[in-house]
């Protein structure tokens, strides 16, 4: 089984350095796509990949970039930003990519530049990653070096220059336009979409915001070609993808397998199963803003159409496990509570609901709930529902709460009955 | 056009128009917070939900912000879907989770938009339970009261402070739930239109903290239209009063003047009408040197008559913060040739100056929404912040309009404020200001030339030189301003709207000949410029037109004829011109009658004063810096023995005369004022004459919901009294009377059933086509003449040199302090700055000066000791006076002189 994002990546070992980098083979797919290809060849690559962005929302990469305006009428400079501000509960991908193979990274994010002409990129980091911010600065110094940045790259006259810039720390700071916000030193409230980052986005020019992930699969379809790529899927999506689980699992962990391998091969082969004394309850797929899923679901393939067909959205492919002993309550009125103080107060139903629904769970859970929180709480993921908020940061945070009044309803029920959480010693 | 269904019904609406401005404009309710008729649409609140269709075959839709959704041909969408209003009430639901039920005891009360949405929610019951979040409030100062608690996070006043009005220290600070809304810590607002958060916030975080001073419920207030008399912009004001009292100022919407603003000034100026400096009662000073005392009404008018009867001529001393009629019936009391303008001749020369070449311009004078619409401004000389405050509001929302209009290659709707934003980052569109110190328009300007007015009459000449006028090119200008005159030339040139904005400021008749050079060069290379002139006062033009001799002309003729008497207008002659000069006038043996309502060194002096109306007390016109004529109306009946002037100096005149003029009314006064002087005509547009009736009715003054008419004098007499009668107005000291929506210009209130707040304006808007077909705009009196060709101002003053021992003295202007009648409004006060002389920090150590260290001036007589200050924009060799504040002479600037550091003894 073809692993290309992690080929080169020895957990706990340094990453290669650029002589590693280029001897795996690095940087090949740059001098191809600068030798021989236009931009507009790269793009088509990546659009005949199917590649579909690894942030969480799954949207065609190549069609993303195909909005962005090409040619001499189009405002300059245009921009590429990385998004690199992994804050969502229980996702840890991006930072393996970064702190084991970052060189990948960056030879995605010049190829990425050059397929839309951007003369600028910056890579937004999370601030917590300060391993990965140390990696990323020496990689980006190396290629610099070696003029895979900077002017004339290798001859080709194409120039970019990146730089990394860490965040200050804010979910919303990873929202596509939040991003872009936080970048220009405003406050990370998220842009109305028309315009979009593509016609309008850095400083209002033509910008494409794109996931590490997304980036570090671009050198390798630029290099095998856009069927090679196609071919590595399992379902109908292409390409590999890193999914990981975390809660009472034997192995917790993260793994580079085929798009749409089934849930249940990656719960039970590499994550290990269920630790002894701990049985399966429910999942969610793919971070905190994921819809729980049951045992029924486990066949499930962990591709987007799949997952959505099933009532969750695969997200960032990176699973939260529910064993039988961690109250479902619990663990709904923690992300609640994270969700409400990420909320960036802008739009109503997120800044005052969200708030509302993480006190009334905490009631529900310490037993001070009512018979009429189940309906509040079912009023506010109606409040939330997408279109009703101005970005995706509410409807994400309901997807969990909504599931979870529809799977464990007879959980919530108990709380309020007895007075107290069943799963606590009275 | 284009057509939309609304609830399976056609409408036609503008194509591109959002959704909530069309829906408002057709007549519907729906609620909405972070949208603004000024502001427009960001999609915050997404209270203004509805359901859209793709189809008539659609039966499931989908929630959208009318605010953020365009109208297209065949829109579909529904205000009553269930699910949309479900959505609605569930957003009010949640704005009112942290909201304080204090409603009982809140300022906003009864003119709320979050009650007045909340009840059109159908919102009722409170299911949150937990503890709301609180937050700590701020001393915002003497104009704004802060209360954070009652924030329901709409955004608008930062968008309005920071992002419309320009202001710095005020912002968004926090995060989720928890955003706040302030300044960094406690502390005055630093922008000159603070006030309007008032307004703008939809519920009581920010309310009038004069009001509160003298609280009385919105709907007890007795209002009518009015025009504020503090600067010469005429923005339209609804002042309200209870008790006799004047109670707070609030915007009056008028699209070509003042939208939906006002300046602080303006808003908060309004307290002299309740200061103990009011003169209530005719007095008479029975002997020199010893105060004046009350006569009674009567006996006073008696004997002004027998004063004045024997006297050969009266002199007539007219003032440009009176009313049209006021100056007229004093004109007509002491005939044409003794009436004068009770300014100074430098005044007289520049206002006249300035009229002229409004005169002369090919396009009227720009409106302030014309200015708004502008797509390249030159602002010369005018520090219009402080001068014509909302004039630099306007130029400075004029700094996006060309930029807007680029943005629409974009595909982005102009309402789309954000986007806006984003797309236009720091770029603005041109804007020149060329002034002779620094300016709050500077953040703003793409350059900006300070420059001693002969600079900048050079500068001015320059410009309309390179635009091919046949004058003669200043010589041994610097490369730098070389490339700005062609900068700005070729910019004006370019522009589809250039407005070129100066005034009479700076005190130079060259610079205004030099601004009108541009318009007319650009009028001769086939564009259309629009031309504007910041005036001083808020009749001044007005007075222009009315005509008449100066101040000091009045002065010679007092010495040379010994006229018996002169009669001063509503004006302190102390203010005007240096006191030397007004002796002959103000002459002991002469007989002075003064006619104000403000107690003053004038009316100290005088025999007989007598109480007139303010503007709040009385019907007039005022004529604006366009020359656009503008009527205000009576709000209370004057206390005592106040009347307007006009009818004060109507009971001065001859028996026979009375006869003659028919001034029993209003109307009466305005008649014979556009009989006698046609050009005056237009200002019988300005408004219905008394006898108009709706439905048979006159127009209330006073709400439907007025609390306490028949209590309200019980302590007085338990007989419910008859409302004062109004001869001179369609509208009625009552709450009897028609309540409906009329046209703004003569509307008491912004009212409509459920629309209780501000926010009722956009029912009021140009889109309800039946009110604009009635309503009576201000009338423009200024007639044009045919361009000469010849016309060209070509003489060029020398370039400015410093000089050793002299500087060259200039105005510096105070929006708080440097107006006569606001200045007495104690919130006002409190933000006057103490006199002072502003030097070049260099010039200041040459002189030995430290910061507030004391200097003394020598002007023309006069010695003057001021503070000094350090300005770094004023150029080395000049020197700028806080003209206007308490404690400054009226001075003539610019002008040379020495000045010495005074040595504490």
């Amino acid at each position: 089984m073809e692993a290309p994002l992690t080929r080169n990546i020895r957990p706990n070992e340094m990453p290669p350095d650029l002589k590693a980098y280029e001897k795996s083979g690095g940087y090949q797919a740059l001098r191809k796509a600068l030798g021989t290809m236009t931009p507009m060849e790269v793009q088509k690559e990546v659009v005949d990949s199917q590649l579909r962005g690894r942030g969480g929302a799954g949207f065609l990469t190549g069609l993303k970039w195909s909005f962005v305006p090409m040619g001499t009428e189009s405002r300059r400079p245009k921009y590429l930003i990385v998004n690199a501000d992994e804050m969502e509960p229980g996702t840890f991908k991006d930072r393996l990519l970064i702190e084991g193979d970052p060189h990948q990274l960056i030879e995605g994010l010049i190829l990425s530049a050059y397929a839309i002409q951007a003369e600028i990129a910056y890579i937004f980091l999370r601030w917590a990653y300060k391993t990965a911010g140390r990696r990323l600065q020496t990689a980006i110094e190396e290629a610099q070096a070696a003029n895979y940045l900077g002017r004339n790259i290798l001859g080709s006259g194409y120039c970019l220059d990146v730089s990394l810039h860490t965040s200050a720390g804010r979910y919303m700071c990873g929202e596509e336009t939040g991003l872009l916000n936080a970048l220009e030193g405003r406050r990370a409230v998220p842009r109305a979409k028309p315009p979009y980052p593509q016609v309008c986005g850095l400083w209002g020019k033509p910008t494409v915001v794109n996931n590490v992930e997304t980036l570090c699969n671009v050198p390798h379809i630029v290099e095998r070609g856009a069927t090679w790529f196609q071919r590595l899927g399992a379902g109908k999506d292409s390409g590999t993808k890193l999914f990981g689980a975390s809660g009472r699992v034997k192995r917790p962990g993260l793994w580079e397998l085929p798009m749409g391998t089934p849930i249940r091969d990656i719960l039970e082969e590499y994550a290990g199963g269920m630790q002894n004394g701990y049985r399966f309850r429910g999942l969610i797929p793919g971070g905190a803003s994921t819809d729980f899923l049951l045992e029924t679901h486990l066949d499930t393939k962990m591709d987007f159409e799949a997952v959505t067909a099933v009532g969750s959205r695969l997200g960032t492919g990176t699973m939260i496990i529910l064993d039988n002993r961690t109250c479902p309550v619990g663990m709904v009125a923690n992300l609640l509570t994270f969700f409400a103080r990420e909320s960036c107060g802008w739009c109503t139903p997120c800044r005052d609901n969200l708030p509302w629904a993480a006190q009334t769970l905490a009631a529900i859970e310490t037993g001070r709930g009512t018979d009429e929180d189940l309906e509040i709480l079912a009023f506010q993921c109606r409040m939330m529902a997408p279109g009703r908020t101005f970005c995706a940061l509410a409807p994400g945070a309901a997807e969990p709460l909504q599931s979870a009044l529809k799977y464990f309803r007879e959980d919530f029920q108990r709380h309020i009955d007895q007075r107290r959480c069943p799963w606590r010693q009275p | 056009m284009t057509t939309i269904y609304i609830d399976n019904r056609p409408y036609e609406v503008a194509e591109g128009q959002n959704l909530l401005r069309a829906c408002l404009s057709l007549g519907f309710n729906l609620p909405y917070f972070c949208w603004h008729p000024a502001m427009h649409s960001v999609g915050a609140c997404r209270q203004c939900a509805v359901k859209q269709f793709k189809d008539e075959n659609d039966t499931k839709g989908r929630i959208v912000m009318a605010c953020m959704t365009p109208a297209s041909e065949g829109t579909r969408i529904s205000i009553d879907d269930p699910e949309a209003k479900a959505f609605r009430a569930g957003v009010i639901e949640l704005l009112m989770v942290n909201h304080p039920h204090d409603c009982p005891v809140c300022d906003e009360g009864g003119e709320c938009h979050l009650q007045d949405m909340t009840l059109m929610t159908g919102h009722t019951y409170r299911r949150y339970r937990f503890a709301k979040r609180t937050h700590r409030n701020q001393d915002l100062g003497p104009f704004v009261t802060h209360e954070m608690n009652r924030c329901i996070a709409c955004y608008r006043c930062v968008r309005f402070y920071r992002d419309y009005a320009g202001g710095r220290d005020f912002d968004v600070f926090q995060w989720h739930n928890n955003v706040y809304f302030g300044r960094q810590s406690d502390g005055v607002l630093e922008n000159e239109f603070s006030g309007n958060l008032v307004e703008v916030c939809p519920t009581g975080v920010f309310t009038d903290k004069t009001l509160a001073r003298h609280y009385a419920r919105k709907w007890d207030l007795q209002t009518a239209p009015s025009i504020c008399v503090h600067c010469s912009v005429g923005c339209n004001t609804i002042p309200g009063e209870r008790y006799g009292k004047l109670r707070r100022i609030r915007n009056r919407y008028n699209r070509e003047v003042n939208g939906y603003f006002l300046c602080d000034r303006g808003r908060y100026g309004y307290e002299f009408v309740n200061g103990p400096q009011r003169i209530r009662r005719a007095m008479f000073c029975y002997q020199p040197e010893t105060a004046a005392e009350p006569f009674g009404r009567l006996a006073a008018i008696e004997r002004a008559r027998v004063l004045l009867e024997p006297c050969q001529h009266v002199l007539g001393i007219g003032s440009p913060r009176a009313s049209l009629e006021a100056n007229f019936a004093l004109w007509t009391l002491v005939g044409p040739d003794n009436f004068y303008r009770g300014v100074s001749a430098k005044e007289c020369r520049l206002t006249d100056t300035a009229i002229d070449m409004m005169r002369s311009s090919d396009m009227p004078a720009p409106s302030l929404h014309d200015v708004e619409r502008s797509d390249a401004v030159l602002v010369l000389g005018e520090d219009l912040t402080n001068t014509a405050p909302m004039l630099a509001l306007a130029v400075r929302h004029s700094t996006l309009q060309r930029e807007i209009d680029l943005t629409e290659k974009l595909h982005i709707h102009w309402w789309d404020d954000a986007a806006i934003r984003v797309a236009l980052q720091q770029r603005r569109g041109p804007l020149f200001v060329a002034t002779p110190a620094e300016t709050k328009l500077d953040d703003v300007a793409t350059h900006i030339y300070h420059g001693v007015p002969d600079d900048l009459v050079r500068f001015a000449q320059a410009i309309a030189e390179a635009l091919t006028a046949p004058i003669r090119r200043p010589e041994g200008m610097s490369p730098d301003l070389t490339a700005l005159v062609e900068k700005v030339a070729e910019t004006l040139y370019l522009a589809q709207r250039p407005v070129i904005v100066s005034g009479v400021g700076c005190g130079s008749e060259e610079l205004i000949r030099a601004a009108a050079n541009i318009a007319k060069a650009l009028g001769s290379a086939g564009r259309r410029p629009g031309l504007a002139f910041a005036f001083p006062e808020c009749n001044s033009v007005g007075l222009g037109l009315l005509g008449g001799g100066s101040l000091e002309e009045a002065c010679r003729v007092a010495t040379t004829d010994r006229a018996a008497a002169v009669v001063v207008l509503e004006n302190n002659l102390f203010r005007r011109v240096p006191e030397p000069q007004l002796r002959s006038l103000v002459d002991r043996s002469r007989h002075l009658i003064a006619i104000d309502h403000e107690e003053n060194e004038t009316t100290d002096f005088a025999e007989i004063v007598f109480p007139s109306a303010s503007f709040a007390e009385s019907d007039g016109t005022l004529v604006n810096y366009e020359g656009r004529a503008q009527r205000f109306f009576r709000v209370l009946v004057g206390a005592e023995e106040t009347q307007e002037s006009w009818r004060w100096i109507w009971e001065l005149l001859p028996k026979e005369q009375q006869a003659a003029h028919a001034w029993e009314s209003f109307d009466g006064i305005q008649a014979d004022l556009a009989q006698t002087m046609p050009a005056f005509a237009p200002i019988l547009q300005t408004s219905p004459r008394a006898v108009v009736r709706i439905v048979g009715q006159k127009i209330a003054r006073q709400h439907a919901r007025f609390s306490g008419r028949t209590a309200i004098h019980t302590d007085q007499d338990v007989r419910e009294t008859p409302p004062p009668v109004d001869r001179d107005s369609p509208l009625t000291f009552s709450m009897e009377g028609y309540q409906r929506m009329v046209p703004l210009s003569i509307a008491p209130r912004q009212w409509a059933p459920g629309w209780n707040s501000p926010q009722a304006l956009p029912r009021f808007q140009e889109e309800l086509r039946s009110l604009q077909e009635l309503d009576y705009r201000g009338q423009t009196l200024i007639a044009r003449l045919p361009s000469e060709e010849s016309g060209y101002f070509a003489s060029l003053p020398p370039a400015f040199e410093r000089r050793p021992d002299e500087w060259l003295l200039i105005s510096l202007y105070h929006i708080f302090g440097a107006e006569e009648l606001s200045v007495l409004a104690p919130a006002i006060a409190q933000l006057t700055p103490p006199p002072y002389l502003a030097l070049h920090p260099d010039d200041a150590d040459e002189l030995g000066l430290d910061q507030d260290d004391e200097v003394e001036v020598k002007i023309g007589g006069q010695t003057l000791r001021l503070a000094s200050r350090w300005n770094l924009s004023l150029a080395r060799g000049v020197a700028g006076i806080s003209v206007g504040l308490p404690g400054v002479p009226p001075l003539e600037l610019p002008v040379w002189a020495g000045l010495k550091r005074v040595v504490s003894a």
